[in-house]
This record gives C-alpha cells, structure tokens and sequence, in this order.
C-alpha cells in the first residue's frame, strides 16, 4: 500500500481495490476503485456510514488503507467540515500554513493573493474566531489554494453552513476551481451541491461505488434546469429516497385533485 | 386593569443622588471599617485580640519609616520568586514530556500522581530535618506546592488540544516538530496560564507556612515575632502585606494573560 505518488500519467487519482476496515466486522471500504482525470470535478454521494469520508481520508494520506494501491499527486489540499483555523494565528497566517516554509517573506504577499482569491482580503490580520463561519470556511479555501493542489479534496466543507452562505459558497467553488483547473473530489450528501458542481457524481454504498452519473453541463448551472432535475430524482433514488410526494390518496369529495 | 407607566423626565427623577456605582461598591467596606474603628476606641474591642485600623496604619508606616517592612517583604518575595522560577523549571519540561510522548506519560505521570496526593505542607518537619531552617527548605516548600499544578495544568493542557487541528497541521505537510510548535503548545497556553495563576497562590501559601515554623526574617517571620509581644497591629500588617503580594503576583498573570492570549473572544470584546 502506497500512498504517495508513483509518477501518474493520464489520471490525478488512480485508486484500485481499496479497502479499509477497522475491525473484524464488514470493512467500511469493500475494493473501491477510484479514478479522477486531471482537472475533473468529483463528487462523492452517500448515506452516512456509507465510507464517504473514509475514502477522503485515504486520498488525504491521513488514514492508510488495508489492501490496494493508491496514486495520488504530492500536491493535494484538504478543506474540512469546520475550517480547522487554529485560533492563534492571525488570517493571513492560517492560509500560510498551508505554503511549504520557503521563504519567511513569501508568505505574506501570497497568503494576500489567496485571501484576494475568496473575498477576504479585508480579514487579513483578523482573528479567526472574530469570523463567520463563511468567512472562515473562506479561509479554509484559501488555505488550500495557497498550495496550488493538482487535488482538492472537499470534506462536506459547505455541511455547517446555512443555506444562503451555502448557495454564495457553492459559487465561489465553481468560480474557483474553474479558474485552478484542479482534480477536486467533494464529499457531501447534499444531493443539490453534487450536481450543481460535479463533472460526475459517484455513489458510495456500504463500502463500494455502486453508481455514477455523468453531468455533462456547462457551469454556473441552474438548479432548474431539466437535465439537473431529472438527474435529481435518478440520485435521490440510488440514496434510496423518493424526490415525488407520493400522491394523494384518493378521495371521494375530491374535485381539485382532478386538475394534477 | 390597565396599568399606565409614566416616565418622568430625568430632571425631576433626581431626587437622591447615590454615589457613582464604581464608589457604591465600597461602601459597606467602609462602613465595617468604621464600625472597627469604633469599636476599638470605646475599648469593646481590646488590641491584644485585633488592633484599630488606624493603629494598624500607623505601624505600617512605622515598619516602612525603619525598613522593616521593605527588608521582610523583599525576603519573602525572592523565596516566592526563586521557589517558582525552580517550580517553572523542572514542573514545564516534566510536563512537556509526560504530555507529548506516551513514554514519558508512563515513566512520570504516575510516580508525580501519586506524589500530588501528599500534603506538601505535611513535609515540613521533614524539610527541617533535610534541609536545616536556612532559605532551603522554605524554596523549596514554595517550589513544591507551586509545581504540581504547573505539572497538571500543563499536562491536561497539552493532552486537551482539538485532534482536528493536529490533523488539519499534519494534512499541512508539518512535522513533528511543527506540529508542537504550531499547534499543541499554542493550544496548551491558556491552561498553563491557569496552571501558573494556582501555582503562585500555592507558592504564597507555602511560603506563609514555611515562614511561620522555622525563620529568622520574611513576613511570616514579623508576625509570629509579632505574637510574642501581643501586637496584633503587626500581625495585620502582614497579612495586608501577603493579601497585596497575592495580588500583584495575580495581577501579573493577567497581564502575561492579555497579552498572549491577545486571540480569545473574551479578550476580543464582544467579537467584532
């Protein structure tokens, strides 16, 4: 099992019979194989327990995997649930953190940039805990851009968020990665979020792939649009939940029901 | 029922002036000071039990006038000051490697538990034995009482540290290294800081008992000469001496506070 990278050709992720289990019982990861093209948007759907996170955590190189072989880039960038600021470093000093401890006056100029990057420009000397959780989840992408990943990877990063900031994130993700071109892969079960973002949704279930859905859209993508619409139901029910309020049982006295 | 609420302008509302708030809350202080005064000048209360406030006073600017005081509490600061720099000195490395390696947990953590459980003050006569009733035992009384919660605090501060952000630093490419540096000592401050406001009460603490059983200068040493001549006024003195020292060396550490904790919400104001 080796998880740093043996000169990758063709994808930025190649993962081949992964599996991870923590103890005797059924693994959380049954043989996944994995494959992300460069500069492609991936999104990872399913219930929770399903090992969403888990796999994230193998490509993080945060967790190693029983069996399998795994080719990730060097270059990768984690943005977690909560921002993970550390609260005694100024803003600026945060996003620097994710740069390699080149030169010390390099930082600054480039945290600047990345923070310029997400709209927190004015935030740069700020106090994380002073911060929304927006603004701090901005920073936590920013941290991860600084780095110039050839991999993002997203671990529910718009999951506590409410749902305007999470519509202004979304944006901003698309805004972003479309500008970096890098390989992301998102974890979420916002069902929404997948397909307003991803090139191609995966659904993780006890453990495996067991489907996935090619959205071949141009963004920003409109929620209503009827391909996304359909494709909603589709995921819906790969989650095992029905999109359709099941109709109305049918009364006698009913006239309105006639117009449906 | 209708209930009508007037408000009458603040100009008629001015009836009684009371003292500003920050004056109010003395008061009552001022009133017991008072009623001690007067009860030590109409002789209900007899010196020898407590002396006035104003004698009180007066001995102090005596003990002040002839150097006294100032010689006393200068010896009783550096035995607080020398006992916490030994306490700082050996309690943070202790804690240090008991915290951030398992192997130091088990080597340490459990002979310094079983340890904590003595009532320092206990070993005094011990300390004379080993140490005479020179400046030793005294320092290293204080150095005792203030080390163990230096140790704790320290201890239970590192080990407190969010694992997310450890993670969230290692997922950063940080070493070991880094990690410590970046994270779990940042993280660790506050309790530390705890750490070091318990471990100068105790220091205090220590060093009043130590003081009072075998010394021949000190504060604790002017009260209990004080004893053999009756002279409560003195006895207070001390007292005040020791409350205000407590208190400085508090105030210290509210200040070190402030300023390296610069990054809380509480100390941020109210957010932004």
């Amino acid at each position: 099992m080796n998880a740093e990278p043996r000169g990758l050709v063709g994808e930025a992720v190649r993962a081949r019979g992964l599996t991870r289990r923590f103890d005797a019982a059924a693994p959380v990861l049954d043989s996944v194989d994995l494959e992300i093209a460069p500069g492609e948007f991936v999104a990872l759907l399913g219930r929770s327990g399903s090992g969403k996170t888990t796999l994230l955590r193998l490509l993080a190189g945060l967790d190693t995997a029983d069996a399998g072989t795994l080719d990730v880039p060097a270059a990768r960038a984690v943005v977690f649930q909560e921002a993970r600021l550390l609260p005694w470093r100024r803003v600026w000093q945060n996003v620097a953190l994710g740069l390699p401890s080149s030169r010390p006056g390099a930082a600054r100029p480039r945290a600047e940039a990345a923070l310029r990057e997400v709209n927190l420009r004015h935030r740069i000397d700020a106090w994380p805990l002073t911060l929304s959780g927006g603004e701090a989840q901005r920073v936590g992408l920013a941290r991860a851009l600084v780095r110039q990943p050839r991999l993002l990877l997203l671990d529910e990063p718009l999951g506590a968020l409410d749902a305007l900031t999470r519509l202004q994130m979304q944006r901003l993700i698309v805004e972003l990665w479309t500008r970096h071109r890098c390989a992301a892969l998102l974890v979420t079960h916002d069902v929404d979020e997948a397909l307003l973002l991803a090139d191609r949704v995966l659904l993780l279930d006890q453990g495996r792939i067991t489907r996935e859905w090619t959205i071949p859209l141009p963004r920003p993508r409109r929620a209503a649009d009827p391909l996304l619409v359909r494709l909603k139901a589709s995921l819906l029910a790969g989650l095992g939940v029905e999109d359709q309020i099941p109709p109305p049982a049918r009364s006698t006295t009913s006239t309105l029901q006639e117009a449906t | 029922m209708s209930v009508t609420i007037g408000f009458a302008p603040t100009a008629t509302r001015r009836r009684l002036r009371l003292p500003r708030p920050s004056l109010r809350r003395f008061a009552s202080s001022l009133v017991l000071l008072a009623l001690w005064q007067g009860a030590s000048m109409t002789g209900l209360l007899s010196p020898h039990l407590l002396a006035a406030p104003s004698a009180i006073l007066a001995t102090a600017g005596k003990l002040l006038a002839d150097g006294t005081l100032e010689h006393n509490l200068l010896v009783s600061l550096a035995r607080v000051l020398v006992g916490m720099t030994i306490a700082i000195l050996v309690a943070v490395p202790l804690a240090l490697l008991a915290g951030l390696s398992r192997l130091g947990e088990d080597l340490l953590d459990a002979p310094l538990q079983m340890l904590r459980t003595l009532p320092h003050l206990a070993l005094v006569p011990l300390f004379i034995l080993w140490f005479g009733i020179g400046e030793l035992p005294k320092i290293v009384l204080v150095a005792l009482g203030a080390g163990f919660p230096l140790y704790l605090n320290l201890f239970a501060g590192i080990r407190g540290v969010d694992p997310k952000l450890v993670e969230m630093a290692r997922v950063h490419g940080l070493s070991r290294l880094g990690v410590i540096r970046a994270v779990i000592l940042p993280a660790a401050l506050p309790q530390l800081l705890v750490g070091l406001r318990y471990a100068f009460g105790l220091g205090w603490l220590s060093l009043v008992v130590g003081e009072q059983i075998a010394a021949s200068s000190g504060i604790g040493f002017m009260m209990m000469d004080a004893r053999e001549f009756l002279r409560t006024d003195i006895i207070v003195v001390g007292l005040l001496v020791y409350a205000l020292l407590g208190t400085a060396t508090d105030q210290m550490v509210r200040l070190l506070e402030h300023r390296l904790l610069a990054w809380r919400p509480s100390l941020l104001g109210a957010g932004r």
